[in-house]
């Protein structure tokens, strides 16, 4: 983000936004960029409307390599213990924590927020983190288990990740929603391709960088700009994305996807009919709509 | 056996099969009181469609004609419907103990009535009776049993403190166990309080409305379960309609597909219960002789109709022979025919359509070059039937390897290593079953972490479970029915 900082004689140092594709940091392939402006006219920030940063402008192309990035990096991430997918969001938490003026900051100018009230969005989605951390290795015991069949076998349910899951990050909530939508994607061993805010992609770019430090293994999780029609409409068809959480598809998008969707029979969540509020306590719903249950049987006897 | 040294004379041994051959040992029919014609069950009474039109459903080992029944149309299921949301709203009001007894009661009348419900099922579908009467029947009173406890629980089903119904249910179900696909899906949409309305397959009508009596009998009130007969139009018709808050599923991908692009952008919650392509695996130090039962069970039970079917065979090349061999001596043994004779394996296949089905893919194996084996049995002149079939040197390009046949035809692969095993196992579209079968249990256990399908039998297979949470990974659908995780698709979060 921008902060033309001139007023003690010193030009800011301004960061080109990039992509985030396999642990990478690449342009879009595709060359394009777009005008990134801020909503708030918030003392300390950029002025409404001012250029905030030049945003990569990714393509469907961007979007078939984020896929094959997330493929790439499922059996890693999925085969990795509970214990240390845990203690690898927890450090997400960690780092975020340790950047948390810089993400207010870009919040702020993101969404129109007053700088309390979007210190407490980045407050919020760095619990958050630590909250969806602490699920990794408890989720199996709660939402799997013995089943007590009638007959002389052992029975388990076991919940497993789905696979790559396209993830439209909310529209207006820049970080906290998107954090309030990827970390529970993450969790479980799933692997996501991340389309940003449209208008708020900033916050989401930088969080990449924030990935990219907390031993998250390259392409666990990937992050595109742009477009949100353009980016979402080659994942939901992708043969080989499994699920697409629609959260942040507007209007009559998320039908069109929803039908696209179908054909690969993803699992597919729907956005809420509104705006939920990201700052309440999640449930279980995020988790579980991305999860297989795999049950095994095996005779029991001498 | 320490003075038999002389070989086995073939054709002495020929006249002991004869001499010892099974004496015909049919179930009775009188048990089954077959009316004429049959109404749709709408709002607790039978009603002719309202168009008036009818269809045949036959018996497919005889081609005999059992019954007329009611074809619906859009205004007998817009019907179904309204009668069913009329019901929700004091269903679901009932306190869950209350519900619960009815749903006890039901499971009860099955079980009193199971041996003519076996003999009716096995009439309209072909199956063998001792299937019906050993595994479905058993099994849909046991699903029933099972739901009606959580019906006053459901506060601890890990969907919050007070979860609540949907509304109305539409369902559709297979020809492949109509029973017990109606009860896979009535019995944990009442438990939690929503009302149905059920589309019985076109060729196996019939249990479904003897099940609507089932539910007169226990006192079921009138439009809590509604049943519209018909064809595929029926079905695109009641998943279609507006009014109806959940959309559940099992058959084939295809129609799948179509339900999804139907019920998409819409508030519809949907569960889908579809294909499958199952690999069964034996390994070198599995149990052979077991194993070789499994795999019989795998693709031979319910004429290989099964969705979850062992129908890819990966065997570790080492074993291949010997396995194939004892095979191929275990299916000469099985006994194909009357579905109604107690001592039948093998039934009929369900209808003309499905045996074209089997015998083009079947035709289709042998055309791009694998190896061909029929289990030698007589079939019967009349009716729908397919001899027990093996396809040898089978490539994974095969469209026998990769298409659902859903019938008797298993296809025979080989594999070096556990890793190219794993691989080829999941190298399908679908995701439902698996079969592993080896002594050692670090490789059960690690195979069975890496196989993407939703239900895994080591050293078992074709093994169902009302607790038993059962369902596909990637394109055999999603949401799962049994158990627990079988009432997350008729509750809200709440």
């Amino acid at each position: 983000m921008s902060t033309p900082e001139t007023s003690r004689g010193r030009l800011a140092v301004l960061k080109t936004y990039k992509l985030y594709v396999g642990g990478k940091f690449p342009r879009s392939e595709s060359g394009r960029v777009y005008e990134v402006t801020a909503a708030t006219s918030a003392a300390g920030a950029a002025g409404k409307g001012q250029w905030l940063a030049n945003a990569p402008l990714a393509s469907r192309k961007d979007a078939r390599d984020a896929v094959v990035a997330a493929r790439k990096a499922f059996g890693g991430w999925s085969g990795a213990t509970a214990y240390n997918r845990g203690q690898v969001l927890y450090r997400v938490a960690e780092m975020l924590e340790g950047r948390r003026q810089q993400f207010a900051a870009e919040v702020t100018a993101a969404e129109g927020l007053s700088k309390a009230k979007a210190q407490a969005a980045v407050d919020a989605a760095i619990d958050r983190w630590v909250w969806y951390a602490g699920w990794s290795d408890k989720l199996a015991q709660v939402v799997g288990g013995a089943n007590p069949v009638a007959g002389p076998f052992f029975n388990l349910s076991t919940p497993e990740p789905t696979g790559v899951v396209a993830v439209l990050a909310p529209q207006r909530s820049s970080l906290l929603g998107l954090v309030s939508v990827l970390a529970p994607v993450l969790v479980s061993g799933n692997t996501a391709v991340v389309v940003t805010s449209r208008n708020a992609p900033l916050p989401a770019l930088s969080l990449a960088e924030v990935l990219a430090t907390s031993d998250l293994p390259g392409g666990v999780v990937n992050v595109l700009s742009g477009d949100t029609a353009e980016l979402a409409r080659p994942l939901a068809a992708h043969a080989d994305v499994q699920a697409v959480d629609l959260a942040g598809a507007e209007g009559g998008l998320a039908a069109e996807l929803e039908a696209a969707a179908a054909e690969n029979l993803k699992r597919v969540l729907r956005p809420a009919a509104q705006d939920p509020d990201w700052s309440a306590q999640p449930g279980l719903e995020r988790m579980t709509a991305f999860l297989e249950t795999k049950t095994v049987w095996h005779p029991v006897g001498a | 056996m320490t003075d038999n040294t002389t070989p086995p004379n073939p054709s002495a041994s020929a006249a002991a099969s004869q001499l010892f051959a099974y004496a015909p040992a049919p179930e009775s029919r009188a048990v089954v009181d077959l009316a004429p014609s049959y109404g749709l069950f709408v709002d607790g009474e039978f009603r002719e469609a309202a168009g008036g039109k009818v269809f045949k459903t036959l018996s497919p080992a005889t081609e005999e004609v059992l019954a007329e029944v009611a074809h619906a149309g859009e205004e007998d299921v817009e019907a179904a419907v309204r009668a069913a949301r009329a019901a929700f709203g004091p269903w679901s009001a009932l306190p869950g103990t209350e519900r619960a007894k009815y749903l006890f009661r039901i499971a009860r009348v099955i079980q009193e009535r199971s041996r003519e419900l076996a003999v009716l099922e096995t009439l309209d579908n072909g199956k063998p009776i001792r299937e019906s009467r050993d595994a479905d029947l058993p099994l849909v009173a046991a699903h029933f049993f099972y739901y009606a406890g959580w019906a006053d629980k459901l506060s601890y089903a890990g969907l919050g403190p007070d979860p609540r119904p949907l509304g109305v249910a539409a369902q559709v179900i297979p020809w492949n166990f109509p029973l017990l696909m109606l009860a896979w899906k009535i019995a944990p949409a009442l438990a939690a309080g929503n009302t149905v309305v059920l589309k019985p397959a076109e060729t196996t009508p019939l249990s479904a409305l003897f099940f609507a009596d089932i539910c007169r009998q226990a006192g079921l009130p009138k439009g809590v379960v509604n049943i519209v007969t018909g064809d595929g139009a029926t079905g695109a018709a009641l998943v279609a309609h507006p009014d109806v808050n959940k959309v559940a599923f099992t058959g084939s991908t295809a129609v799948g597909r179509q339900i999804a692009r139907t019920v998409a952008g819409t508030d519809k919650r949907l569960t889908l219960e579809l294909g499958g392509k199952g690999a069964n695996i034996v390994f070198e130090d599995a149990p052979l002789d077991q194993a070789v039962e499994g795999i019989v069970s795998g693709i031979f039970f319910n004429q290989g109709q099964v969705c979850c079917a062992g129908s890819r065979l990966l065997v570790q090349e080492s074993v291949h022979d010997e396995v194939l061999d004892a095979l191929k001596r275990r299916l000469a043994t099985l006994r194909v025919g009357d579905p109604l004779d107690k001592n039948t394996d093998v039934g009929a296949i369900n209808s003309a359509e499905q045996l074209a089905r089997i015998t083009e893919l079947a035709e289709a194996g042998e055309a791009e070059g694998a190896e061909r084996w029929s289990a030698p049995c007589e079939l019967p002149g009349e009716g729908y039937w397919f001899a027990p079939t093996v396809f040898t040197h089978v490539s994974q390009a095969h469209r026998i390897a990769r298409e659902e046949i859903f019938g008797p035809v298993l296809s025979v692969l080989t594999f070096r290593t556990p890793d190219e095993a794993v691989a080829k196992a999941n190298n399908t579209p679908y995701g439902l079953s698996a079969g592993i079968w080896t002594e050692k249990g670090s490789r059960i256990l690690q195979t069975a972490n890496q196989l993407r399908a939703g239900v895994v039998w080591a050293n078992t297979f074709n093994k169902f479970d009302p607790t038993s949470p059962f369902g596909g990974y990637k394109e055999s659908g999603y949401g799962r029915e049994g158990g627990r995780h079988g009432l997350e698709a008729y509750l809200e979060h709440a």
